[in-house]
C-alpha cells in the first residue's frame, strides 16, 4: 500500500537559521505517528508545512499520489488541532464545530447531524450553546478535536495539544486521543517534546534533532535499538559507553566483585557506588567506574550493596550506536 | 492608603479643569439658549422662542439634515476605504506592513487646514484636476462644479477622516491572534470567507468606534464647507459660527449647538453600548 503522505527532502530556513534540513518520511494510512523533538528541533515548522501555513524552501509533499505543496491551506484535506486550541471566541461551541462544514457548503441538515454526533462523541452535547471562554481547558481541548475531526480529514495534525493541560487531565486525554484515533481510523500526526507521551501513544515515532530526522521507528525499536547516542539518551535512560555502545540501566547486572559468572558476559566494570536513587518499583544505582565513566543500573528496590561492586552486561544487551 | 487631605488636594486640579472648561461653558450655553436678543443686546429673559424658531424656520432643519447626510456619506466612504485598508495593511502587507501604516499616519501630522486647502487647489478652476482633464482632452474648459459643492465637502472630509476609521479598525485586527486566522484557513475557509466570518466580526468594536469618529467629527465640521463647500455645501456648524459672529444671535446659536450636542451624546452612548456588547460577545 502506498503511503498517505510522502515528505521528500524538505528544507526550511528562517533568515540565516536552518530550521529543517533534508527531512524525508512517509506517513502511512491510519497510523499514529509522533514527531518528537526538543524545542527548536523544527517539529512545529514541519507540521506547519504539512498544514500549509509555511512553505518549504525546497522538497515536496505528495498526498495520495498528487502534489500537496501547490494547494493553499484551505484546500488541503488536512485539519489541525492547535497548541492553544485557537477556538473562535465569538462563536458558540456548535458554530465552532460547524465552521469547517459551512466553509464546504454542506447542507444545513447534514451539518446539524454531524455536529451533534461530534458533540456526542466528545460527551459535550450540553455545551453546544456555550462560548469557548465558558469552557475549561479540557473541554476546549475536546471542542478543538471535534472541530477538526468533524471534517473527516485524511490527516489530522496535532501541535502539542496536551501541553496546556495539567498532569492528570493530560494522562486522561492521552487515553481519549488514542481511543479516538482507533475509532475514526484517521491518520494522526502528533507533535510533542514529551518522550513518554510519544511512547505510550504512537505507532511510530520520528525523532527530530536540530532540524534533521534522527531516527523513525516503532517505540519498541527506538527503545531497544536506538541508532544514535542522542536517541538512546532521549528515549528512556541509557548509559553511553566509551566504545560507541550503549546499555539500558535495567540490563546492567550488579554483583559483588569476583563472583562474576563467566559465559555470556561481554563487558564488566568494577567501581564504587556513588549513590542509590529510589525510583518507585526499583532503585537506580550509580556506579563510578574508572576514567569518569558513571554507569546507572536498575536494581530491585531496597537492596543493600558493598561500597565496591562489579557491573556485568550481556552481549545481547549492548546497543551499537552510529 | 493616602490621607484624606492628600486625596482632596490632588482632586482639585481635575475638578477645576472640568468646571472651567466643561461645566461652566455647558451651563452658560444652556442658559443663553433660553434668552433672547433685543435691539442688538442679549437680554436675560427666559423664552422658548429660539427652539420654536429652530422648528419653524425650515432652513435650520434643512441644513441639519444636509449635514447629517454629508456626515453619513463621509462615514460610509471612510468605512469602505478604511476597513479594507486596515485589513490589507494588517493581514496581507507582509514586510511592507510598517511602511504602509506610517504612510497612513503621516497625513495626520499635517495641519487639517493645509489638507482642506490642498483640496481647494486640486478641485479649483485652475486646479490640478481641471488642468489634467483638459490636458488629456476630456474637458475643453475648466469645470466649476468640482469645487463649491457638497461633493467637494464629502471628498475632503473623507480624505481627512478615513485614518480615523483606519486606526481603531487596525488596532482591533492586530489583536486577533494569528492562530485564529490560520484555524479558519485550516478548516477550509477562503480568505474572503475568513474575512467575513472571523476578521470582520472580531474587529467590529474598532470599526464601530471609527465610524462614530468619522460621523461625529464630520457632522460638526465647519472648515471644509467654509473653504470648499460654497452656498450649497453649508453645514450646520457654519450657521452656528455665523450666529455667534456676524449675526450676533448667541441665543439661537446656543439652541442649535445644544441640539447638536444632545444628538451627538445620544449617538456616542448608543455606539458605545454597541461596542461594549460586541466586546463582551467576543470575549465570552
Amino acid at each position: 500500500m502506498s503511503p498517505l503522505l510522502t515528505i521528500a527532502g524538505i528544507n526550511k530556513s528562517f533568515g540565516s537559521t536552518k530550521v529543517l534540513q533534508d527531512v524525508s518520511l512517509d506517513i502511512e494510512n491510519g497510523e499514529f505517528l509522533t514527531i518528537l523533538g526538543e524545542s527548536g528541533s523544527g517539529k512545529t515548522t514541519l507540521l506547519r508545512i504539512i498544514a500549509g501555513f509555511e512553505n518549504a524552501d525546497s522538497g515536496s509533499l505528495t498526498m495520495q499520489g498528487s502534489p500537496l505543496d501547490s494547494q493553499p491551506a484551505n484546500r488541503r484535506n488536512v485539519n489541525t488541532v492547535f497548541q492553544h486550541y485557537a477556538l473562535f471566541p465569538h462563536l458558540t461551541v456548535f458554530e465552532n464545530i460547524a465552521y469547517g462544514l459551512r466553509a464546504k457548503r454542506i447542507a444545513a441538515a447534514e451539518i446539524k447531524t454531524r455536529v451533534e454526533a461530534a458533540l456526542a462523541q466528545m460527551r459535550m452535547s450540553e455545551m453546544a450553546a456555550r462560548r469557548p471562554a465558558q469552557l475549561s481547558g479540557g473541554q476546549q481541548q475536546r471542542i478543538a478535536l471535534a472541530r477538526a475531526l468533524v471534517n473527516r480529514p485524511a490527516l489530522l495534525l496535532l501541535d502539542e495539544p496536551l501541553s496546556a493541560l495539567d498532569a492528570s487531565l493530560r494522562v486522561h486525554m492521552q487515553g481519549e486521543l488514542k481511543a479516538l484515533q482507533r475509532e475514526t481510523g484517521i491518520t494522526f500526526v502528533f507533535v510533542t517534546h514529551d518522550q513518554e507521551e510519544a511512547i505510550t501513544l504512537s505507532d511510530r515515532i520520528a525523532v527530530l534533532r536540530n532540524g534533521g530526522l534522527e531516527q523513525i521507528d516503532t517505540p519498541r525499536e527506538l527503545y531497544n535499538r536506538p541508532r544514535t547516542a542522542y536517541v538512546a539518551a532521549f528515549i528512556g535512560k541509557a548509559n553511553l559507553l566509551p566504545n560507541g555502545m550503549a546499555v539500558r540501566p535495567e540490563n546492567v547486572q550488579v554483583v559483588v566483585p569476583g563472583s562474576a559468572p563467566v559465559g555470556s558476559t561481554s563487558q564488566s566494570w568494577i567501581g564504587t557506588v556513588k549513590r542509590i536513587v529510589f525510583a518507585g518499583a526499583s532503585d537506580l544505582i550509580e556506579v563510578d567506574c574508572s576514567d569518569g565513566l558513571v554507569i546507572s543500573a536498575r536494581v530491585p528496590s531496597g537492596g543493600s550493596y558493598p561500597p565496591i561492586v562489579q557491573l556485568l552486561v550481556a552481549a545481547e544487551h549492548l546497543i551499537s550506536l552510529s | 492608603m493616602y490621607s484624606r487631605a492628600y486625596q482632596r488636594l490632588v482632586s482639585i486640579p481635575p475638578l477645576l479643569w472640568v468646571s472651567v472648561f466643561l461645566l461652566i461653558p455647558y451651563a452658560s450655553l444652556f442658559c443663553i439658549s433660553f434668552w433672547q436678543v433685543r435691539s442688538q443686546q442679549i437680554v436675560h429673559e427666559w423664552t422658548l422662542h429660539n427652539y420654536a424658531q429652530l422648528i419653524h424656520n425650515p432652513v435650520y432643519l434643512e441644513v441639519l439634515g444636509r449635514s447629517a447626510r454629508i456626515a453619513a456619506s463621509v462615514t460610509i466612504l471612510a468605512l469602505l476605504l478604511g476597513v479594507p485598508l486596515a485589513y490589507f495593511v494588517c493581514m496581507r502587507a507582509g514586510r511592507f506592513q510598517n511602511l504602509l501604516y506610517q504612510l497612513v499616519i503621516i497625513p495626520l501630522w499635517v495641519s487639517y487646514l493645509v489638507r482642506a486647502y490642498a483640496w481647494k487647489t486640486i478641485l479649483g478652476g485652475n486646479g490640478v484636476l481641471n488642468t489634467l482633464l483638459i490636458h488629456v482632452g476630456i474637458l475643453h474648459q475648466p469645470a466649476s462644479f468640482f469645487l463649491y459643492s457638497p461633493f467637494a465637502v464629502i471628498l475632503t472630509l473623507t480624505h481627512i477622516y478615513t485614518p480615523f476609521v483606519f486606526l481603531p479598525t487596525y488596532a482591533s485586527m492586530a489583536h486577533i491572534p494569528k492562530a485564529l486566522v490560520e484555524a479558519s484557513s485550516d478548516l477550509g475557509a477562503s480568505p474572503v470567507r475568513s474575512f467575513w466570518t472571523l476578521i470582520f466580526p472580531l474587529s467590529l468594536p474598532g470599526i464601530v468606534a471609527g465610524a462614530t469618529f468619522a460621523f461625529v467629527l464630520s457632522l460638526g465640521d465647519f472648515i471644509a464647507p467654509l473653504l470648499i463647500g460654497g452656498p450649497n455645501g453649508i453645514m450646520i456648524s457654519n450657521i452656528v459660527v455665523s450666529l455667534f459672529g456676524a449675526a450676533y444671535d448667541w441665543p439661537l446659536g446656543s439652541a442649535i449647538s445644544l441640539c447638536i450636542l444632545i444628538l451627538v451624546v445620544v449617538l456616542i452612548s448608543t455606539t458605545e453600548s454597541i461596542e461594549k456588547r460586541l466586546q463582551l460577545g467576543g470575549a465570552r
